[in-house]
């Protein structure tokens, strides 16, 4: 079963570290015309937005502007209206889009006795984690978790990781195989400095050396400024984006947060 | 039949194995009490004990609603009430809007003053206590036949689809976006569930099932540091708790679901005392 998984054409972290297939910025995500309502409340209305490959796309916004709204439509975990079109633009050709996703937070209680191969093991593979350890599995994990600095974690028990190890554990799992898009819901709640900035840092290393696409949804402006290539303000829909700057300059942005003194700018 | 029969009495030289009832009843305990074992892991893990428990208390509706339509056979009415009586608490479950404990506590008791009002009619209900407490002793090769095709669709189902169900329990969108069918899992899980608890009611008993499907998962999380220990220890302790508590049972002469529920719990005093010293 698990064989079919990888060899379906999806190219693992670990295969594509031998040919890395380079950002190559040919590809265009559009999302268009998105909106949300629930019950008789719109939450989103006429969201578009292109999300180019090699690029990170960070979502930022005051509380309830519908930041997770719009992850969650992406995801399909919300009705919707509106579609989403993934593009190869040199040959014009549609293609399926593959969405890798880094959630806020997991269901793991304290006690519970899921280690990291068990969890990493569960979403990638269907050879049952309970009844024993696969060797070649293993290794595949290993391998993978050691992209995002986290191979020494694999016999620990989840619940017992730190915020920042939790992070890299989910988006390693994320990352595998490689997506044309991750999507990252405020990766860095509970998440200590050192923690952040070697996420951050492992994004960055993920989207200039492989094809992919991410969108992020955050609370810190720093990390914003420091890391995004592509800012969007969100409120109710886009109400303005562009470069850092041209979205920290606007008067849309003075509007939402006010005069934000920003550490890093 | 005979066969295992004479295996039985061949492993357990003693006077307890003698009668046939008491075949049976080990026969039940040997298949069922590994089953919970296993499902109780999932069931802890994504917080279902309440759920469990209402659906236990299920089982009266089901049989009262199977007295007023006349049908014969009132297991058949107990079986499909409770799977359907699981599929809708497992949707109000899961429109997290909602306060869930409270939500399928009303319907619970509902249900089970339902059940318990139809089947009191005329002063009869004496006639249903022995399922508040079970009666194992009364287990029949037929029930016996079920329980093993029970068992078989079990192993099966956790061989092939555990780890989807693990990565539901851990997180549905991140479930989701590797392609999961969360729905449809999900929906299964607790239609296992639902059977095996109705199978089981008859000699476990309404009043502790709960206990027979939580206690060995609870008491295996305090010693388990991965999957594979979680579900060896968990049913370990299950099997266990059900032999030595049908034997006692036989000795003392008391019900035998209440002993096998009071030997799980000791096992659970004595692995939290061992984690609380190891952690």
């Amino acid at each position: 079963m698990e064989k079919t998984k990888f060899s379906r054409g999806q190219k693992t972290l670990v295969q594509a570290k031998i040919t890395p297939a380079l950002a190559c910025g040919l590809h265009c995500i559009k999302i268009i015309d998105y909106g949300v309502k629930i019950g008789t409340t719109t939450i989103l209305h006429n969201v578009n937005l292109h999300i180019h490959c090699g690029k990170l796309t960070a979502i930022i916004g005051r509380n309830g502007a519908g930041k997770s709204t719009l992850m969650k439509a992406i995801l399909e975990e919300l009705p919707h209206e509106g579609r989403i079109e993934f593009k190869n633009m040199k040959s014009q050709r549609s293609e399926k889009l593959r969405i890798g996703y880094v959630p806020q937070n997991i269901n793991i209680a304290k006690n519970t006795p899921t280690s990291v191969y068990d969890l990493f093991a569960s979403f990638i593979s269907n050879s049952p984690v309970f009844l024993f350890k696969k060797k070649r599995l293993y290794r595949i994990v290993k391998e993978q978790l050691k992209m995002f600095e986290a191979s020494d974690l694999i016999d620990k028990s989840v619940c017992d990781l730190s915020g920042g190890e939790l992070q890299r554990v989910l988006l390693s799992i994320a990352a595998m195989p490689i997506p044309n898009l991750l999507l990252l819901d405020e990766p860095i709640s509970g998440v200590d400095r050192n923690g952040m900035e070697l996420f951050y840092t492992t994004i960055d290393h993920l989207k200039k050396n492989y094809d992919l696409a991410v969108l992020l949804v955050s609370h810190d402006l720093d990390y914003v400024a420091k890391y995004a290539d592509h800012v969007v303000l969100l409120d109710g829909t886009i109400i303005k984006e562009g470069t850092q700057k041209e979205v920290y300059e606007s008067e849309e942005f003075k509007k939402v947060f006010g005069n934000v003194l920003l550490m890093n700018s | 039949m005979n066969e295992i029969y004479e295996i039985l009495e061949n492993i357990f030289p003693y006077t307890w194995i003698e009668y046939d009832f008491m075949k049976n009843a080990l026969i039940a305990v040997l298949i069922i009490t590994p089953l919970f074992g296993i499902l109780g892991t999932m069931i802890v893990n994504n917080r279902l004990a309440f759920f469990s428990e209402a659906l236990g208390h299920s089982a009266l509706t089901g049989i009262a609603i199977g007295v007023i339509l006349g049908i014969f056979d009132t297991n058949l009415s107990m079986i499909i009430f409770a799977i359907i009586f699981a599929l809708f608490l497992n949707k109000i479950r899961r429109k997290k809007a909602i306060a869930t404990d409270t939500i399928i506590s009303v319907f619970s008791s509902f249900s089970s003053a339902i059940g318990l009002v139809i089947l009191s009619r005329g002063g009869n209900f004496s006639k249903y206590s022995s399922l508040l407490v079970g009666d194992i002793l009364s287990i029949t090769n037929l029930e016996i036949l079920y329980l093993v095709i029970i068992f078989i669709v079990t192993l099966t189902f956790w061989c092939l689809c555990f780890n989807k169900l693990h990565a539901i329990s851990v997180n549905e969108a991140l479930a989701r976006s590797k392609n999961i069918h969360v729905n449809l899992i999900d929906n299964i899980f607790v239609i296992l569930i639902a059977f095996i608890v109705m199978f089981s009611i008859k000699w476990v008993g309404i009043l502790i099932i709960n206990a027979l499907l939580i206690l060995p998962a609870a008491s295996s999380r305090n010693l388990a540091s991965n999957m594979r220990e979680y579900h060896l220890f968990s049913v370990l302790i299950s099997l266990f708790s059900g032999i030595l508590g049908l034997i006692l049972s036989y000795y003392n002469n008391t019900a035998t679901g209440p002993t096998i529920v009071i030997i799980a719990s000791i096992f659970f005093f004595i692995t939290l005392g061992i984690s609380g010293k190891v952690k």
